[in-house]
């Protein structure tokens, strides 16, 4: 047993040597097996998606200004390529990845107080499978393009006359086998890599939400992966699995895809809870509410996710018993999924709440998350869902929750730990500025598509009734507005990389393992092995003029001195 | 993990002697075991990560294929009649040998990693020597039954009911065990024989057309008729003459027989795919245990390699008797 030093200091000093500068050159990046490289090399990938998914979503509002041809040369099957680019991308380049691919192997082993995650160079192959899975996605584009939508629905997917679906299915494919591997190689590590000390109910809520998002993925993917290989086969020799015309069953391929791609939507919103479970509570500087009812709410959120998807199938032909049941079970995740809201605006409750930027992205996606989660009962509901489905209702319903959740959480996240990623501050008048400035785009964009879709306007049309077009040019005007605000993100985020001041460990007072480390963290991550303590106790926490962020008051800290832990455990 | 409790506890020891002048944790183990990485205490933590990661991809693999035993079972319900017609097309003679050759090759395997974790390399060796025999007696037999099912025109789509070109041609009537009929009268209850798949290349069509289904009503056209408006030999004025594809003459082949040949070739394809993988592995795991890589401290990868062979010949044990033995 070590013998807790008092005088001894934290692992916190900045160091000429840490995980960006520890070696150099193109090759020491390429080929790291450091998780935090990984991490970095992920999230300049996804971002760089986001932004190319987001100029196909600007193009797409901006040709629904006006019924019919907007854009000169943008046709109706131009127009297919469009937004089925966009939803590709953004669901399978961009979403999918974001939070776990890239925040969670940066932060993932730091906050465990690991060096690595369990399997590094698994991780760096995920990387490269994401690579390989992204340039078969977009090799469509020169290959003729795919039209069929994100959801690839039979049989139009097999008898389009469009060139690039196959190689689209392929990248999809690839990139869901980097989905697994991520996965597989988070569950081990949460399993095998927690330090002594740290038992599942001390773990900090991001962890909990990334392992349960992990279990989806190493159980669902695998079935998204049979059936796009199945569907490749189909388009390229006709074997009659899911062609109707060949004896197959189209309605298979939408059980198939939705076992899969619906407990894909909680891979993308588990981990964004976890973000907003952590933001809210360091930001708010309160311990955070209901602990284990937030953590175990993510995996009752895991295991329903696996019974509900044929909610998507209302009509399309599935039984009355199966419709009702389906129905149930859809409604019945709204239980944890409040249960977290609850939570998080009772750790609010008499907080000490500091409005700076990562708190912003967290009320946010809280108005977001709710409206998103509300509607959703309007879908859930078999008659009500025979008059919305497939309208802008839907569209809007999950904007609230892929975007105005997920993607809005994944940000707050990156703001959160942007100072530990890079060790610069951004400027925080401008971050908020620009959270706000999302806000409000991304609610007169999406918004307004509810009243559009239960009016009647279907999704994915080129063209549509006059009386419909003030509703679409208030929801393109928005989409504007929120480009906007993302593009002042991104300059702001950048500039900080030159000019912003350098970070302290611990700029927002966080006490969970990653503000332990130095920013940007070292190579090894710590030198000794942290001990671990209640990762949501702040009272040890105590604002350093000098430093410029917190610290950790050793002497108030039971963790660290042994003293008061002796007092406290009789 | 059994065995490794069975050998002395280095992990104990390097913590009793070493720890105490060493402050960094862990780092005395990193110095005994090269192997060891760096983000792993002891070996044995090591071992059981890599463990759990490789029972979390087997899982993933069962989902893998679960999706295909899905579509086996909702096609199977959909045409009963196929699937007990057509599983009479696969050698149940060829198929057991396989199952046996499998089931032998797993045996080998738990071998290696036995002789693996008792330090015994030419019992290793021997051992993947055997196993890599194994996996490729099942391709070479799986080689000869594809070889054979697509010379007899047993395969997949639109092709299941026409000929290729050059085969129709050939006068192969003494392989027949089937005699060639001069002749196919209409056959209604029959549909599938006289399917007319689309041989045209499709027209570029809208993008919102759909599709036209491939087999026509029944009654519409014969394999004759279609044979002879592509203008191929017909066999109808030549009494030798046969094309290998029985099943297109035989009047109790029930419609939509395809289906079973498409997921027969899904689900074994996809099988052998895995059975090459696992020769991958198992001649990776040779080329270490000839260089001396293993030993009871270190058999991670035989072990790992080991679980995902058993998964392979585990799938086999069901695709066997779900498509040879189901008449």
């Amino acid at each position: 047993m070590t013998t807790i030093n008092l005088s001894q200091p934290l692992d916190t000093a900045a160091r000429p040597d840490n995980y960006i500068t520890h070696t150099r050159g193109f090759m020491s990046w390429a080929f790291t097996l450091d998780h935090k490289r990984i991490g970095v090399m992920y999230l300049v990938s996804v971002l760089v998606s986001f932004f190319v998914g987001g100029v196909f979503a600007l193009l797409v509002r901006t040709e629904l200004l006006t019924p019919g041809q907007t854009i000169p040369g943008v046709t109706a099957d131009v127009y297919n390529h469009f937004f089925t680019l966009h939803g590709a991308i953004m669901v399978f380049l961009v979403i999918i990845p974001s939070i776990p691919a890239a925040l969670g192997n940066f932060i993932m082993p730091i906050m465990l107080g690991a060096k690595d995650v369990a399997f590094p160079r698994l991780n760096l192959f995920s990387y490269y499978l994401w690579i390989f899975g992204a340039l078969f996605t977009v090799s469509s584009l020169l290959l003729g393009g795919f039209d069929t939508g994100w959801t690839f629905y039979t049989p139009y997917s097999t008898t389009t006359p469009a060139g690039g679906v196959i190689p689209a299915l392929t990248g999809v494919f690839i990139l869901g086998f980097s989905s697994i591997f991520t996965g597989l190689n988070f569950i081990v590590t949460v399993h095998k890599l927690r330090p002594p000390g740290m038992t599942w109910f001390r773990m900090p809520l991001f962890l909990w939400a990334i392992y349960a998002t992990a279990i989806i993925q190493v159980l669902a993917t695998p079935v998204l992966g049979i059936t796009l290989l199945l569907l490749i086969v189909e388009r390229a020799f006709n074997i009659g699995i899911f062609d109707p015309s060949m004896g197959g069953d189209p309605v298979l391929y939408q059980h198939f895809f939705w076992f899969y791609s619906h407990p894909a939507v909680y891979i993308m919103i588990l981990p964004a809870m976890g973000i907003i479970s952590e933001l809210i509570s360091v930001h708010a500087h309160r311990h955070i509410f209901g602990y284990k009812f937030i953590a175990l709410s993510s995996i009752a959120i895991a295991i329903f996710s696996f019974l509900v998807w044929g909610h998507h199938m209302f009509i399309s032909g599935q039984s009355p018993l199966l419709n009702t049941l389906f129905s149930l079970i859809s409604f019945s995740v709204a239980i944890p999924s409040a249960v977290k809201v609850f939570n998080w605006m009772s750790t609010l409750y008499k907080g000490n709440i500091v409005l700076n930027t990562p708190m912003l992205y967290a009320l946010a996606f809280l108005v977001l998350f709710t409206i998103g989660g509300l509607t959703g009962i309007h879908l859930a509901t078999l008659n009500t869902d025979v008059h919305l489905h497939d309208t802008y209702f839907v569209v809007a319903h999950f904007h609230y929750v892929m975007m105005g959740s997920a993607l809005i959480g994944m940000i707050g996240g990156l703001h959160h730990w942007w100072p530990k990623i890079t060790g610069r501050m951004y400027n925080e008048n401008l971050g908020r500025i620009g959270c706000i400035t999302v806000f409000i785009g991304f609610n007169v964009t999406f918004f307004t598509q509810f009243f559009l879709g239960s009016q009647g306007m279907p999704r994915r049309y080129y063209d549509y009734q006059p009386e419909y077009q003030i509703y679409h040019v208030i929801s393109t005007i928005g989409s504007y507005i929120m480009a906007s605000g993302f593009l002042l993100t991104a300059y702001y985020l950048l500039a900080s990389l030159f000019g912003g001041r350098l970070a302290p460990a611990n700029p927002w007072g966080g006490r969970s393992l990653e503000w332990q480390c130095a920013s940007p963290p070292p190579f090894d991550n710590f030198s000794t092995q942290p001990r671990v303590g209640d990762c949501y106790d702040f009272s040890a926490i105590r604002w350093d003029e000098k430093e410029q962020g917190y610290v950790v008051d050793r002497a108030l800290d039971p963790t660290l001195n042994p003293n008061l832990a002796a007092k406290n455990s009789h | 993990m059994t065995t490794l409790q069975s050998q002395p506890n280095h992990a104990g020891d390097a913590h009793g002697a070493d720890g105490a002048h060493d402050g960094a944790h862990g780092s005395a183990e990193h110095a005994k075991y090269p192997f060891l990485q760096h983000h792993f205490d002891t070996p044995h933590h090591q071992f059981d990560s890599a463990k759990l990661g490789m029972w979390l991809f087997l899982a993933t693999e069962v989902l893998f294929f679960g999706g295909l035993f899905v579509a086996y079972a909702v096609l199977r319900n959909r045409f009963p009649e196929v699937f007990s017609y057509s599983s009479h097309y696969l050698d149940t003679i060829m198929g057991g040998i396989n199952t046996c050759v499998l089931i032998l090759s797993s045996l080998t395997m738990a071998l290696a990693v036995r002789f693996a974790q008792t330090n015994r390399k030419t019992g290793l060796i021997i051992c993947l020597i055997l196993t890599f025999m194994g996996a490729i007696g099942f391709m070479v037999i799986k080689y000869f039954e594809y070889s054979h099912k697509i010379h007899d025109n047993l395969v997949w789509g639109t092709t299941f009911y026409v000929p290729p070109h050059d085969a129709a041609g050939e006068l192969e009537a003494k392989e027949l065990s089937v005699a060639p009929t001069t002749s196919i009268t209409l056959n209604p209850v029959n549909p599938a024989v006289f399917a007319v798949p689309t041989l045209a290349p499709t027209p570029a069509v809208d993008a919102s057309a759909i599709k036209q289904a491939s087999r026509a009503p029944a009654g519409m056209a014969t394999p004759t008729q279609m044979a002879k408006a592509e203008g191929l030999p017909t066999g109808e004025h030549d009494p030798s003459f046969a094309h290998p594809a029985t099943h297109l003459v035989d009047k109790k082949m029930p419609a939509n027989s395809h289906v079973f040949f498409a997921i027969y070739y899904a689900m074994t394809g996809l099988h052998g795919v895995h059975v090459l993988a696992g020769m991958v592995v198992i001649a990776w795991l040779l080329k270490r245990a000839i260089r001396g890589d293993f030993s009871s401290d270190y058999f991670t990868p035989v072990d790992v390699g080991g679980l995902y062979w058993h998964i392979v010949d585990l799938i086999w044990i069901f695709l066997f008797p779900l498509f040879y033995l189901i008449h």
